[in-house]
């Protein structure tokens, strides 16, 4: 009886496998007269926020946008219209990759979107260089960005490292400090993850050579939900500064808790999840003067049509740092392929030496990165204005001292 | 002798499979093979002794932040050897201090190992290293990892059924049963265990540095992921923990199950996931060998 069992198990094992490798799940997307796009990003799991606010709804609009208009444009001026191909990657890699694979091999999809997430993209990276797909790697924050190009030349990063960051607040802060306005103490608290550790890391050094004290510089882990003690030692410290390279939960917890406690401090700076459509809202309206992360030049009419026809689309706002430049990098994809055609080739070679018009302007790799980017931004009026670099066009002034909550 | 021909063929034509099917089916073939090795690994320690281990992601992950952290340091089989080193010295000291445990006092604790290693880890890049995240650059094709996994897999059922034929397995049987009585009749508790609880840790740190370096970025959030460690746990109950095939039956099905939700339903498959859960624990609480057997029991006393 025992014996039979094991014997009807590995039976039952091996028709297990057989079946699964041998039988086609989904029959074959591509067809002659559309362009079928795949992607995988994350629907549940840890990495759904990041990926529901900046990622999907992007991918959403863009391809009813381009649907509605007839399609995507061939170089030999024909439309073809997009059909998507849609996997959840439940925010983990090994899932990921064997969705990319799925894609690639099964799906034989013409194009493939990026994930979410700095890990999510480097995960792919080696995937898509072998498929030889180009990867419009948008969400990956990462001071390697120079090296991950050089290694996979159909890479493409967009979101700069956690270094230009750093330096983009820095020289904020020293030119208000050399105007007076604020003292040479700054409190810095940074959340205990890749994001924060890359950013602490880059403005440690940058802070010192500006020749700002750090006279409070503590890391909290990820996850941490009662900020009452950070708060009231970095006010205690005698700093005009304060700053967090922050998670949402943490630019959020630490917003009202500063509020509750009638924290003022001159210059009031947290990271991701300041530029949220939803952070006025939490700031209970007085957002006005807070700094944060990215930013949108708010003043160029193509910015506020895409805020406009994006508010329609999903029924918020977009969030004023990556979402933009997602968006940009589809407009560069569908106009690469107007010139080049599908040819995985040239539309990597196309879309590293072109020069593209987009809703974040005119734009142009170097190197396979985007450069022209927004390092610091800043509520003002009931938008979130870029202020840094302070020298590029479209720059709002900052306002230092920022008013009281 | 044919219960050890058949295997042996399934094992030779499981290794030419990468030859006839696509990446994708590759993918597959290296996930089910990652999650019977998993499996079968976890019910090695916990089928027979009933200690429900969570503790299976914590040296799953271990072998991954190994791979990335000495793979540019040493050759690829030093790494893998230290891996199981490093998940063999682990379990020893967490063995030791906490196989005392019984129940669910030893399912919470097993669950807060792998969130106090992680946060250990964190401490450590953040305080020491000051990066977090690491980069694993191997010339690894998808067809090594699986050709590794496989045998790793097929080594770890060997060794249960070895173990399951010798005087330790006789002893853990005695121990899932009763403790008490397994300490009257001279069975050494402590060491019993903690044997069972090396072997199995030090297989799971090994499928950790072998899958590793299909993913490129290490970080503690990635690799330290709970739903591993409930997989795990869930597969190996739906095949049956205690029997020698029940892992890789509960394994292979639910593998497939689950990757064809998230394709079909992206929206609602953690829903079906959580229904497929209750089900397997109310309806087949000992598995499905079991289960059929129970069946078959049945039958033979109403003819």
């Amino acid at each position: 009886m025992k014996r039979f069992t094991r014997r009807t198990s590995i039976c039952a094992l091996s028709f297990t496998v057989a079946s699964a490798i041998t039988l086609p799940a989904v029959p074959a997307v591509a067809q002659d007269d559309t362009i079928s796009i795949g992607y995988a990003v994350a629907r549940t799991g840890p990495n759904a926020t990041g990926a529901g606010i900046t990622t999907i709804p992007n991918y959403e609009l863009w391809v009813d946008t381009v649907n509605k208009s007839g399609g995507l444009t061939m170089p030999d001026g024909s439309r073809r219209m997009i059909e998507v191909v849609e996997y959840d990657n439940r925010s983990s890699n090994e899932d990921l990759v064997r969705t990319i694979e799925r894609l690639a091999s099964q799906d034989e999809v013409d194009l493939i979107l990026p994930p979410w997430g700095t890990g999510a993209n480097l995960a792919i990276a080696p995937l898509m260089a072998r498929f030889g797909y180009p990867q419009l790697a948008v969400t990956a924050v990462t001071d390697k960005a120079p090296e991950f190009a050089a290694r996979w030349d159909r890479s493409f990063w967009m979101l700069g490292g956690g270094h230009d960051y750093a330096a983009g607040l820095v020289d904020v802060l020293s030119t208000a400090r050399d105007a007076g306005t604020i003292n040479d103490k700054v409190a810095v608290v940074s959340v205990a993850d890749g994001f924060g550790i890359d950013l602490i890391s880059g403005a440690r050094p940058a802070f010192e050579e500006a020749g700002f004290e750090l006279v409070y510089d503590e890391s909290y882990p990820l996850g941490t939900s009662d900020f009452a003690a950070i708060m009231s030692e970095a006010q205690g410290s005698g700093a005009d500064s304060f700053v967090a390279f922050s998670y949402p939960p943490g630019s959020f917890g630490m917003t009202k808790t500063a509020q509750s406690m009638g924290y003022n401090p001159k210059a009031f700076y947290i990271s991701v999840g300041g530029a949220f459509p939803i952070y006025p809202g939490i700031a209970d309206g007085k957002a006005e003067g807070v700094m944060a992360i990215g930013g949108v030049n708010a003043d160029s009419p193509a910015i506020q049509e895409y805020f406009a026809r994006h508010t329609e689309f999903v029924g918020n706002p977009p969030d004023s740092w990556a979402s933009a430049i997602t968006y940009a990098s589809l407009e560069m994809l569908a106009q690469a392929i107007e010139r080049v055609g599908l040819d995985h080739e040239a539309l990597a070679t196309e879309i590293s030496t072109g020069t593209f018009d987009t809703v974040i302007g005119e734009v142009k790799l170097e190197d396979n990165q985007l450069r022209d980017l927004w390092w610091v931004g800043q509520w003002q009026g009931g938008a979130f204005r870029a202020i840094n670099p302070a020298d590029a066009e479209g720059a709002s002034t900052p306002i230092i001292p920022k008013p009281e909550w | 002798m044919t219960k050890l021909i058949i295997p042996l063929l399934a094992l030779v034509a499981l290794a030419f499979a990468p030859n006839f099917v696509s990446a994708y089916g590759l993918g597959l073939l290296i996930g089910a093979a990652t999650y019977v090795t998993l499996a079968s690994a976890w019910a090695l320690f916990s089928g027979h002794t009933h200690y429900v281990s969570l503790a299976t992601v914590a040296f799953y992950g271990t072998g991954a932040y190994c791979m990335a952290v000495l793979n540019e340091a040493l050759p690829y089989w030093a790494v893998l050897l230290c891996a199981g080193g490093i998940g063999a010295t682990m379990a020893a000291l967490v063995g030791l201090s906490t196989l005392r445990l019984q129940g669910v006092y030893f399912v919470i604790f097993s669950f807060g190992l792998a969130e106090l290693v992680r946060q250990l880890i964190t401490w450590y890049e953040v305080n020491v290293t000051g990066t977090l995240g690491r980069y694993i650059f191997l010339d690894i094709s998808a067809r090594d990892i699986y050709w590794q996994m496989l045998a790793l897999g097929a080594a770890t059922i060997a060794l249960t059924a070895w173990i399951h034929r010798s005087r330790l397995g006789m002893a853990l049987r005695v121990i899932g049963d009763d403790e008490a009585v397994a300490a009257h009749s001279g069975i050494n508790l402590a060491r019993v265990k903690l044997i069972a609880f090396v072997l199995s840790a030090v297989i799971l740190t090994l499928a950790g540095a072998i899958t590793s370096p299909r993913y490129v970025y290490v970080e503690p959030a990635i690799v330290f992921n709970p739903t591993v460690s409930f997989l795990t746990v869930i597969m190996a109950l739906l095949g049956g923990a205690n029997r020698l095939w029940g892992p890789a039956l509960g394994a292979v099905p639910l593998f497939l199950v689950f990757e064809w939700l998230s394709t079909n339903f992206p929206d609602s498959y953690p829903i079906f996931m959580g229904l497929l859960f209750i089900g397997v624990v109310f309806l087949l609480p000992d598995g499905i060998l079991a289960g059929i057997e129970k069946l078959r029991a049945r039958r033979k006393v109403q003819s």
